[in-house]
């Protein structure tokens, strides 16, 4: 597939914001639970306004994904059947959501771990949608698994943990340590996670073949000409255009970016209690995170492309 | 969804997307084209339509469109396409100053050729009242073999003179066919014919488009058909599986053919001087006192005699003594060493698949026989219950055509055809009217240069049908009356002329210089020329005192094409949407197996800009020039406008013969011949602009030699003698030019450079022998033949201007068999050099297991010169796409003698697939384009000022909704 | 229920695309136009078509066979692109199966087109909304058109017959016999979409067909 930017930024900022308020939303439970010190609500009240901001930023970007966003309403129609339109629910209460739990640490609103219940539930619900309109389409293989969910579960929420690390040190040095662990233990276990499933993408067989595609058996079935020459929406919707050797160079990008050296910044700013250190690592890892998302797009192999192969 | 405004009006015509000429309906809204279908009621294409027929809306859009009169700008070159508009009056002006004094002087100083149009009828009208040898229309790099190979032997060929009857075939064998012109039809029969279980084998070197469908591949080297056919009519007369009663009746099988060294008719069917002469007049162009062996009086008899039978095995002793043997038994001779294993040497094909092809053609045609209960009678008076159907079937083209030994193998394949007893017969082949016609037919072409009189009309058409060296139009030398040499020593049977080298001979001055060439529909600057690179060159060359070689260029055409730019005078037609035009009886009619059919064109939109049909143009100077057939007798103009032509012209006055069949008469109601009917354009509107008169069961077959339908169309003028067309399996034409070579015969002689070419080519038994070019190469170093395809979806040049069709095929490739690609280090996808003695071109090669190893091929004419036709100078076309007509000369050097035309020595056909060549990959650091590129040509003023960078098309609100 | 599709006969196609520029043709001045072309005379020119007729090899020279095979939306019975589509744009017509797309109500996301194993929905560049295969549904129920001219437009010019027009769910209906006769399959089996057009296999015909009442005149 070609990735398309907006999606890109769509998914990594509303992950990164949706793991931003879990980890305020945990810090202020283990506060409550009298496990850590609590941080303090002005602390929780800006952050949560800021994990709203970076939704908020990906639902923006999400418009510029439609092709007629005046009609972006219409979105939520088929939420019995669409994951999409799910997300467009869900994208808007967990922005609400988040928003009410920031406030519930300024205004009289009801307990803030209470309203905040209702942020966690839309947070969860967001990325089983956003997930899930990856991993439902049965023959985008690569995306077909429950790894996608899991993937942007946890590295939503690593990210989330990341900047909460960055915020804390800045703001609430007390929290950083608290962010930061499990910003480390996220990120090792998300890195995991998705390890397996670029482990288990390398050796997927697709199922659809030229065989299949054109229901003609024979060993060497083969593609002389898509029809015309000039391109069309199908060539470019689901063809990323970058060579192999450029993917790879993605791929080891994003991994290093995106996990290990985050996960270096986040242990060695910790350890040295460097607020520089720490706001790097979210930086870093977010331009690794984009790289990451993007390779997650572009990896997937349509079976539509059986059918664009060759010109003549 | 809801529904579209619904169209305003529909209106019948006829298409011009390609020479196919199927009804059309014509679907207006708001006087915008809003969707062109197939007309159901008509015989041709029953509804359906092509690819290019659907995509009409964009040609007459197109922003190429030419749309004012153009003349080239002071002191520019040619080529650069520099052009300032001027008024149709000034136009005509210039031209006919310019004609008028030609014709006054020198006739033969003006050319007209004409390329894709189907109205040779006026076009020949116009140059033969004009008085100039110097016509002919593309045939001659088209496919003339096709069709004098097989006129000159059955007296009709393929398309709309006749075709397979797939309706009631068994087999269909199709050779070298990638589209032909009967698009939709041919189509609509292949299909049914594969639905019901009929067997459909194609030989040809490349498999695509029909090939594809095919239950049998034979691929094949190409120009080696010829040994092929030979192997498999081999075959059938040494298993005996031929029709002896057809042979023996209905062709010269059993014609004696004197075998006298002495005699001056040596090689020729022996003539009784005491069997009276029936018709002496007719009887000198087709003499019917011949003689038979007579198989159970063994004696000589007046061939066809009541109750003979001739032998036609075998050889005799005449009374006096002389040998003679019938026809047939030269042909078997001819033949017998045309072994299967031979053939395997040539073509590449297994001698055992030679062997069992044959036997299947044998045997089908004589196990699966079938009989009609239709009566009818011969042309020797016998009377038949019945007519006899042998099911198998053939189709061919120019990859028999379009070679230089292809008149030899065409003829071959008519003699196949007929051994196996299909001419005319269900299940086989089945002419369509006006033809068969007289093999050969009777118009001749002037037989001397001094039938070019100043202000005198031609006394014979331009192109006719030389039965013998004395219909050769050459001057007292021996030499070429025409530009072209058609019909002179050179190429004795270029019944289509040779157009190919029109601008080479007219450049060179060879025979003479010429003042005005004028190119009617033809993209002589491009894909129509060979050697496209250097005849560029020479229409833009002058000479030492700086006048152009060729002086004066008129171009006509639709659009802005390559050849417009190196025209001195641009005239801009309409489009077929937008004109009268007729698809006429005296032309190429679109006749159907069961009898005649014309049609026509009418206007369903107005001409865009100051377009003027051409043939408009051709009566405004026809009467500019007071040309004698167009002036009444008080100098006053005969006809008004082409449709009043078209209805009050009549071949001879009172004939009630004329252009159109239909609805003749002063009411209308008489058929084929009838005095002209002032309302007849409305009567063709009213019928769907066509016209078919369907023939009485007993004249639909065997029309060779079927009495009542040769009386039938002598009366309707379509024959000018009710003589039986007997099949010239043995081709006595051919032999008396090789008489004539070898100083046998009395009367003309070939110059002594020609004579052992005329000797050779000119054998009454057809042969295989390489082409011509393939002597003239190198083949250790050119190893490879290189060949094009018409692509389905795209005809010739003309349709990248079409945005819908150039989607389709913008750019095009070399498809290399991977084999082949792999051992010269080409690579799929990649740019590479293809490169014959002649000249190289870059390109993208297309690895394919679709074609033999020995060919590479590619789509015809999709490249195009940067800037023409309106694209961008960058476009796919111009940047990826390529032309191979850089690779193949126009002209061939000779071990001796100077330079021919790389043709067919009989016919002049432009051996177009004969080219050798070789290949390689282009190296790093080359450009990623196509090479020969040429500057790019500006717009011609009258075009779309500007190129739109999308369009939506919604008719009723143009290309921008 | 009624489900009309296509049935396309692979054993006649011969690959000229008279139903790729008729259905555009029909099309872009129709209910479900325009269809717009970018770079109409430029580089790369690139349109939005419904229908492509593509071409294929299998096997090696000289066993090699060349397959014309056409692609248009397939009209699935169980189509992955309805269900995703979040504004119900997409959708299929219980009456008939047709799988159409509401252009008022597409936001162009072009979601179910990455919902199409196929490759047959393209986006219009221009109007920004997803477009596919209609079946030409404003043909084939516009009764100002003549009975025998209600089918689709390709379905009409297809000069060899290779495509046939029909309800796959009506068991006496052509299409239906042709599928049942000749082994009709689907593309991508694998994926349970059940496509409701079918697509005819080739038949070699290895000798020539005996004649009933084969009579040797000879
Ligand atoms: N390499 C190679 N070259 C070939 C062939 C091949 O197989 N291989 N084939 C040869 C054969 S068989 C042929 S017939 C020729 C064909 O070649 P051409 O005779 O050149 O035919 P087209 O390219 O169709 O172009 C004819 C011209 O007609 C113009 N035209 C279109 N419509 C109209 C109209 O309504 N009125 C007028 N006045 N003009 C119009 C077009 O703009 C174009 O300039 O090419 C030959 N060249
Ligand atoms: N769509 C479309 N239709 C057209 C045209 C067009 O441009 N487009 N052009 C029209 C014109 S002007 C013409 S003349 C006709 C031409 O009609 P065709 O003769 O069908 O056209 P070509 O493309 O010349 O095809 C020649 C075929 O012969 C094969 N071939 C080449 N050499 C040999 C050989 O030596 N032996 C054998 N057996 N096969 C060989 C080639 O692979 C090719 O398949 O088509 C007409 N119809
Ligand atoms: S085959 Fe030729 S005449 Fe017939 S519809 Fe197609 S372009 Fe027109
Ligand atoms: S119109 Fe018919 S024959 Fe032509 S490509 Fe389409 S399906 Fe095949
Ligand atoms: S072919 Fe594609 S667009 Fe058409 S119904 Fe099936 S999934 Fe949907
Ligand atoms: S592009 Fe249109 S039809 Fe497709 S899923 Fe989005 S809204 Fe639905
Ligand atoms: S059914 Fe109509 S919309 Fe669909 S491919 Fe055919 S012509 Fe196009
Ligand atoms: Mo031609």
């Amino acid at each position: 597939m070609r990735p398309a930017f907006s999606v890109v930024f769509l998914t990594t900022l509303i992950g990164a914001g949706q793991g931003l308020f879990l980890a305020l939303y945990s810090a202020e439970v283990m506060g409550a639970l009298g496990r850590i010190a609590p941080p303090g609500p002005r602390f929780l009240h800006a952050g949560s306004w800021f994990a709203a901001l970076l939704a908020g930023l990906g639902l923006l970007a999400s418009f510029f994904h439609l092709g007629r966003p005046e009609r972006a309403w219409r979105s939520a129609a088929r939420w019995r059947t669409s994951w999409l339109a799910r997300e467009v629910i869900a994208l808007p209460l967990f922005i609400a959501g988040v928003a009410a739990y920031g406030l519930a640490h300024r205004l009289p609103l009801g307990p803030p771990l209470a309203v905040g219940a209702f942020a966690l539930a839309a947070c969860l619900a967001l990325f089983v949608c956003t997930g899930m309109i990856y991993a439902c389409i049965r023959f985008l293989q690569e995306w077909a698994s429950p790894l996608t969910l899991a993937n942007f579960f946890l590295i939503g929420t690593a990210s989330g943990f990341t900047v909460a690390t960055a915020l804390a040190a800045a703001f609430e040095p007390h929290v950083a340590g608290f962010f930061g662990r499990w910003a480390i233990v996220l990120t090792v276990v998300a890195l995991a996670s998705r390890a397996i499933s670029l482990a288990r993408n390398a050796r997927l067989r697709p199922r659809s073949t030229p065989q299949s595609a054109i229901g003609v058996e024979g060993a060497r079935v083969e593609q002389k000409s898509m029809g015309f020459l000039g391109g069309s929406f199908n060539t470019r919707e689901f063809f990323h255009g970058v060579s192999r050797g450029g993917l790879s160079v993605v791929k080891w990008a994003f991994i290093v970016l995106g996990f290990l050296v985050p996960m270096a910044l986040l242990a060695a700013g910790l350890a040295a209690g460097s607020v520089a250190l720490l706001v790097a690592a979210p930086v870093v890892q977010y331009a690794g995170l984009v790289a990451e998302r993007w390779f997650f797009l572009a990896q997937s192999n349509h079976p539509q492309n059986l059918y664009y192969q060759r010109t003549a | 969804m809801d529904g579209s405004p619904p169209p305003s009006e529909v209106r019948t015509t006829t298409c011009y997307m390609c020479a196919c000429r199927c009804g059309i309906r014509v679907h207006l809204r708001d006087g915008q084209v809003r969707y062109i279908d197939g007309n159901p009621n008509h015989p041709l294409n029953r509804g359906v339509i092509c690819a290019k027929g659907s995509s009409g809306i964009m040609k007459q859009y197109s922003p190429a469109r030419l749309t004012r009169p153009l003349r080239r700008k002071e002191g520019a070159e040619r080529g650069a396409a520099e052009f300032e508009p001027i008024s149709w009056e000034e136009a005509y002006a210039l031209l006919a100053g310019r004609l008028r004094k030609i014709r006054a002087t020198d006739p033969k100083k003006f050319a007209l050729f004409t390329g894709r149009d189907q109205m040779q009828a006026l076009t020949g009208l116009f140059a033969r009242q004009f008085g100039t040898p110097n016509y002919a229309a593309h045939g001659g790099f088209c496919s003339v073999n096709m069709a004098a190979g097989m006129i000159y032997t059955v007296g009709g060929s393929f398309w709309e003179f006749g075709g397979p009857d797939l309706e009631r075939a068994k087999l269909f064998v199709m050779i070298g066919t990638a589209e032909d012109h009967h698009s939709n039809p041919l189509k609509i029969a292949i299909s049914k014919f594969k639905r019901a279980g009929g067997r459909f084998v194609s030989v040809n070197p490349v498999r695509t488009g029909y090939s594809a469908i095919a239950d049998e591949w034979i691929p094949i080297r190409p120009g080696t058909d010829g040994a092929l056919l030979l192997a498999i009519i081999r075959e059938l007369i040494e298993a005996g599986l031929y029709d002896r009663d057809f042979l023996a009746r209905y062709t010269n099988a059993g014609h004696l053919i004197d075998l006298d060294p002495e005699s001056e008719r040596l090689g020729l069917p022996v003539l009784d001087p005491t069997h009276p002469e029936v018709n002496p007049e007719v009887n000198a162009m087709y003499p019917s006192n011949k003689v038979w062996w007579d198989r159970a009086t063994q004696r000589e008899v007046p061939s066809h005699a009541r109750g003979a039978d001739p032998e036609i095995l075998g050889e005799f002793r005449r009374a006096d003594g002389h040998p003679a043997k019938p026809a047939f038994q030269l042909i078997a001779d001819g033949v017998r060493d045309c072994t299967p294993e031979w053939a395997e040497s040539i073509t590449g094909i297994p001698a055992a698949a030679i062997r069992r092809l044959a036997r299947e053609m044998g045997e089908t045609a004589r196990d699966h026989a079938f009989e009609l209960p239709i009566r009818w009678t011969d042309s020797w008076g016998v009377e038949h219950d019945r007519v006899i159907g042998r099911p198998v079937a053939f189709h061919a083209m120019r990859g028999i055509a379009a070679h230089s030994n292809g008149f030899h193998a065409v003829r071959a394949l008519a003699i196949l055809m007929t051994l196996l007893g299909t001419i005319d017969r269900p299940g086989g082949f089945l002419h369509k009217p006006p033809f068969p016609r007289a093999v050969p037919p009777s118009p001749k072409p002037p037989n001397h240069a001094d039938a070019v009189q100043p202000d005198e009309p031609l006394a014979n058409p331009v192109l006719g049908w030389p039965a013998s060296p004395d219909d050769l139009f050459i001057d007292s030398h021996g030499g070429p009356a025409r530009i072209d040499k058609a019909f002179s020593w050179e190429y004795p049977l270029a019944v289509h002329g040779l157009m190919h080298n029109v601008i080479t001979n007219a450049w060179k001055g060879d025979p003479y210089p010429i003042d005005t060439l004028m190119i009617f529909m033809s993209n002589m600057a491009w894909n129509s020329t060979m050697n496209t690179a250097e005849v560029r060159r020479m229409l833009n060359d002058r000479d030492g005192k700086g006048a152009f070689r060729i002086p004066f260029i008129v171009v006509c055409d639709a659009f802005q094409s390559e050849m417009t730019a190196f025209a001195d005078l641009v005239l801009p037609d309409t489009t077929y949407l937008e004109r009268h035009d007729v698809m006429s009886m005296l032309d190429r009619p679109i006749s159907e197996f069961d009898g005649p059919v014309d049609s026509v064109r009418v206007p369903v939109v107005p001409p865009t800009g100051e377009c003027r049909p051409f043939q408009e143009v051709l009566l405004e100077l026809a009467g500019r020039l007071e040309l004698p057939g167009f002036m009444n007798a008080d100098g006053s103009r005969r006809y008004r406008d082409y449709p009043d032509f078209i209805v009050h012209y009549e071949t001879k006055p009172g004939s009630g013969v004329g252009f159109l069949s239909g609805w003749r008469g002063a009411h209308g109601t008489a058929s084929m011949k009838g005095e002209p009917n002032p309302r007849q354009w409305e009567m063709y509107a009213a019928n769907d602009c066509v016209h078919h008169h369907v023939l009485p069961e007993e004249h639909r077959y065997m029309r060779n030699a079927n009495r009542g339908y040769i009386h039938w169309a002598r009366a309707m003028r379509l024959r000018s003698y009710a003589e039986p067309a007997l099949i010239q399996v043995y081709s006595e034409v051919m032999q008396e030019f090789r008489l004539a070579a070898q100083g046998r015969r009395p009367g003309r002689r070939p110059p002594p450079h020609l004579r052992a070419r005329i000797e050779r080519y000119f054998d009454p038994v057809p042969f295989w022998y390489p082409p011509l070019e393939t002597e003239a190469t190198d083949l250790e170093r050119y190893p490879l033949a290189a060949v094009t395809q018409r692509p389905m979806a795209m005809y010739h040049s003309w349709d990248s201007q079409n945005a819908w069709l150039r989607q389709i095929h913008t750019h095009n490739y070399l498809f290399v068999n991977p084999r082949t690609a792999r051992a010269a280090g080409v690579e799929d996808g990649g740019w590479m050099w293809i490169e014959s003695p002649w000249g190289k071109v870059r390109c993208m090669a297309r690895h394919s297991e679709a074609v033999e190893p020995g060919t590479v091929w590619t789509w015809n004419a999709i490249g195009k010169a940067p800037g023409a036709w309106r694209l961008d100078p960058e476009a796919n076309e111009a940047r990826r796409g390529f032309i191979l007509n850089h690779l193949i000369a126009e002209e061939l050097p000779q071990a001796h003698g100077p330079r021919v035309s790389n043709s067919d020595p009989v016919t002049g056909q432009a051996g177009w697939y004969d080219v050798r060549v070789r290949i390689y990959p282009a190296s790093a650091g080359e450009a990623a384009e196509t090479a020969p590129r040429f500057a790019p040509m500006p717009a011609l003023p009258g075009t779309a000022p500007a190129r739109a960078s999308w369009i939506a098309y919604f008719a009723g609100k143009g290309t921008r909704p | 229920m009624t489900q009309l599709a296509l049935v396309i006969d692979l054993n006649v196609c011969v690959g000229c695309h008279a139903c790729v520029t008729s259905c555009k043709e029909w099309n872009t001045s129709g209910a479900a136009g325009t269809l717009a072309d970018d770079r109409p005379y430029g580089t790369d020119p690139s349109g939005t078509f419904f229908n492509r007729v593509q071409t294929f090899e299998v096997g090696e020279f000289p066993a090699t066979q060349t397959v014309h095979f056409p692609k248009s939306c397939l009209h699935c019975e169980d189509p992955p692109c309805v269900p995703v589509c979040p504004t119900g744009a997409s959708y299929k017509r219980a009456e008939d199966g047709i799988v159409l797309v509401d252009y008022d109500k597409c936001i162009g996301c072009k979601y179910c087109s990455w919902a199409c194993p196929y490759g047959a929905r393209e986006l219009d560049e221009h109007q920004k909304v997803m477009k596919k295969c209609t079946l030409c549904v404003d043909r084939v129920y516009d009764r100002s058109l003549p009975e025998a001219e209600r089918r689709p437009a390709c379905v009409m010019a297809c000069p060899t017959s290779a495509r046939l027009f029909g309800d796959v769910h009506d068991p006496d209906s052509e299409v239906s016999k042709a599928i049942a006769e000749r082994a009709g399959y689907a593309l991508m089996p694998e994926w349970g979409t059940k496509p409701a057009n079918r697509y005819l296999p080739r038949r070699k015909t290895e000798c020539v067909p005996p004649s009933p009442s084969s009579s040797s005149p000879r």
